[in-house]
């Protein structure tokens, strides 16, 4: 944007209340490659209004992006509300994201993984002779590093289901 | 009622007299639910995009929602270059658009296509109805979103058997339209009215620079009465031409691209811009990092997205221009405040110097027959002939800048062109629908024979429906717009810019019914255009024009705005 300084890219958590309706999520996704945005995680579910949904996602973009993304949003005839989680809780929202983690457990390993999804309160919900599938919620950071603790030669599958977030405090976005 | 039936009255009670569309199978109930009512005239185009071009147009000449009705598959997906164009300039518009009956959605049946998956990147919203007994309020609803707030085009995906004649509901049109996440703001915030007339009071060097937005949200009186009141310059953007009176001393022309000389180097040097209803288009700003190094910017918009979007706003208003400068005005005839006469007096002294060393000057066709017709003298000429009374539509080139520039504009709604998309093939549907609402106004649609030939098939409409508009082709053998870049731009590298097997026009509008006149003589010109405007009729006018000729100022690519080729020869 012209004589507004560039600042730097970093990761914007959106939340977006829009009416529950056919089309409505994709309008959202379509506006932001229509632009040429990237979505990194995305979320959607119904709230505790069935008529209202609630969609939670992170981009990486400069704040001036973020500020035209966020109008965008607003423009959009279903959306009811939008709110940047990061820049109104100033980095400092609750966010959590849930990961299912297929990972080969033999022999001394076996002991190791338990005790590591012990430590990072992670739960092995299901298991064979020679696996483990464990479940584990936490910010983005947590999941990474338990990632890196469990060491990616032994994983086989990883599912996450990408942030959601919630401010802290007395601030709501609610209708 | 049937569905097709609720759909008709709900029409008729949105006040719809006109629909511009094409009939097919998806639709054929609805047809006939058309055919046993008086209320709605439909105009049956020849291709859907010419419907979707006619109601855009009606909607841009009366400030009215126009309607396009599509069957499916390629009947509503022609008309997307139209919906693409109204929703560039926000122009209100509903497009019915027929579908496959539900039981067969999503079957890859016959002349089944998702329009609203195609449509969603270029529409304000859309719909598909699921249920009969929803029409009424679904249309209510598609009609108050186009037109209110930023306009835009809807899209109503209708499928077949929701319009079934043998299935009956109650007619029940709801009296408003309330949606909890659609609240357009109207009145600018108090605060920022306050500190935008302090910023322009404060001015020495300012300028209103008034786009589309003041035409479309009716607010062209207003804007008058405080550029006159405080002796502002005013800058139109091609969208906006019309906004403020051409033949006003205070009137600098267009800016941007192929601004006047005044218009782009009042902006340069401006220390305070007044923008309203205009969004800083690449076609207006030249490089955004040179745009108006000292200027304080009040930008007025409907539409917050539009501000601060590639120019930041130091005073952003978001609200319709007509309140907004309204309530400015109220508050500053309320005091005693005014500009600095004496810095005012010195920047209107800059500006008349400006204005006397380039006032659009363009190489005379006198010394005829050796020299062609001038493109600017036949636009000079149309004006003064049509005592500057005509509506003009224009498609998209050369001789819809020279259209732009040598028609003064006084009115709103006399200047109807695509000016976001830039739709080649606009100008003879949009003189269509002008001509169908304001029948005893002359409307002349200015063209070139590269765009006129994009749509030229409406002359059999137009032969239908009586529609006697003027056509003034400025023919000179070639897409001049691309030739001008690529002699610009590209080492006069012609490629395909060529149209090297134009049919004879004068033949072809004669074969639909039509008369036509062929002008190649700059020295029987003038009166040889006046008598074909006086026929009786639709008249195409094909005049040979220069085919060297460019149009200037051109701004240089990537420059400021003040950078600007005057001739071929001479730059700033």
């Amino acid at each position: 944007m012209a004589n507004v300084q560039q600042d730097q890219i970093q990761k914007h958590l959106i939340s977006v209340l829009m009416e529950n309706e056919a089309g409505s999520l994709s309008r959202v996704v379509g506006l932001f490659s229509q632009r040429g945005y990237n979505i990194d995680t995305l979320n959607v579910a119904a709230t505790e209004d069935p008529t209202l949904s609630r969609l939670t996602l992170t981009t990486i973009t400069t704040s001036d992006k973020i500020e035209q993304i966020t109008k965008q949003l607003h423009k959009l005839i279903e959306v009811v509300k939008v709110q940047n989680l990061s820049e109104v809780s100033n980095g400092n929202q609750i966010e959590r994201e849930l990961m299912l983690i297929k990972v080969r457990a033999v022999g001394a390993c076996r002991e190791e993984v338990y005790r590591t999804a012990d430590i990072f309160r992670a739960q092995i919900v299901d298991v064979s002779a020679n696996l483990y599938t464990i479940l584990i919620t936490g910010d983005t950071g947590k999941l990474d590093g338990f990632i890196d603790v469990i060491g990616r030669d032994k994983i086989l599958e990883v599912v996450r289901s990408g942030v959601i977030g919630i401010a802290r405090g007395e601030r709501t976005l609610a209708v | 009622m049937s569905g097709a039936e609720l759909l008709v009255q709900a029409l008729v009670d949105e006040g719809v007299t006109h629909i511009f569309g094409y009939p097919g199978g998806a639709v054929l109930h609805i047809y006939d639910a058309l055919f046993k009512q008086d209320k709605i005239e439909h105009i049956l185009v020849r291709h859907e995009q010419a419907a979707g071009h006619m109601a855009d147009a009606y909607s841009r000449v009366t400030g009215k929602t126009g309607v396009v009705l599509a069957t499916s598959g390629p009947g509503v997906t022609n008309t997307v270059t139209a919906i693409a164009t109204a929703f560039m300039d926000s122009i209100p518009m509903v497009v019915l658009a027929g579908q496959v009956p539900t039981t067969l959605i999503g079957d890859d049946a016959f002349q089944e296509c998702d329009m609203v998956g195609i449509s969603r990147p270029v529409v304000k919203h859309s719909f598909q109805i699921r249920n009969p007994a929803d029409i009424p309020t679904i249309i209510k609803k598609a009609f108050y979103i186009a037109s209110s707030g930023r306009p835009g085009p809807v899209v109503v995906d209708i499928p077949k058997d929701m319009t079934n004649p043998a299935d009956k509901f109650d007619y029940v049109m709801p009296n408003s339209v309330s949606l909890r996440s659609y609240q357009p703001t109207s009145k600018g915030h108090g605060g920022q009215i306050k500190k935008a007339i302090d910023v322009l009071l404060s001015a020495k060097r300012p300028v209103v620079y008034a786009g589309g937005g003041v035409v479309q949200g009716d607010g062209c009186d207003k804007l008058r009465e405080l550029a006159d009141l405080l002796n502002l310059p005013v800058t139109n953007t091609l969208m906006g031409l019309g906004a403020y009176p051409a033949t006003s001393r205070q009137f600098l022309g267009m800016l941007g691209m192929h601004g006047t000389y005044e218009a782009n180097m009042t902006m340069h040097h401006a220390d305070v811009i007044l923008a309203v209803g205009a969004r800083f288009d690449d076609r207006v700003t030249n490089n955004v990092k040179k745009f108006c190094p000292n200027a304080q910017i009040i930008h007025i918009d409907i539409d917050p997205t539009s501000i601060s979007k590639t120019i930041n706003a130091h005073i952003p208003i978001v609200g319709d221009v007509k309140f907004v400068l309204a309530e400015m005005l109220n508050i500053i005839k309320g005091g005693d405040r005014r500009l600095d006469d004496k810095a005012l007096a010195d920047w209107w002294k800059q500006i008349l110097e400006w204005r006397a060393r380039h006032g659009l000057r363009y190489d005379p066709d006198t010394d005829a027959p050796i020299h062609a017709i001038m493109p600017q003298r036949v636009v000079e000429t149309l004006y003064k002939l049509t005592d500057g009374k005509a509506i003009i539509t224009s498609d998209v080139g050369q001789h819809q800048m020279f259209a732009a520039l040598y028609y003064k504009y006084d009115e709103p709604r006399q200047w109807l062109n695509s000016g976001g998309l830039g739709t080649m093939g606009v100008g003879l549907p949009y003189a269509m629908a002008a001509k169908l609402a304001y029948p005893e106004r002359t409307v002349v649609c200015i063209t070139g024979e590269g765009s006129i030939q994009m749509n030229i098939q409406e002359l059999s409409t137009c032969l239908q429906y009586n529609l006697p508009v003027k056509i003034l082709n400025l023919n000179n053998a070639q897409l001049g717009m691309v030739k001008q870049w690529q002699d610009m731009l590209y080492e006069g590298r012609h490629a395909q810019s060529y149209m090297q097997s134009l049919p004879d026009f004068v033949k072809l509008a004669e074969s639909y019914g039509h008369k036509g006149v062929k002008i190649t003589n700059p020295a029987t010109m003038e009166q040889e255009l006046k008598q074909a405007l006086e026929m009786d009729g639709l008249v195409f006018i094909d005049v040979y024009v220069d085919k060297s000729e460019h149009v200037y100022p051109m701004q240089v690519a990537g420059q400021s705005m003040r950078d600007m080729w005057l001739s071929k020869g001479e730059r700033t």
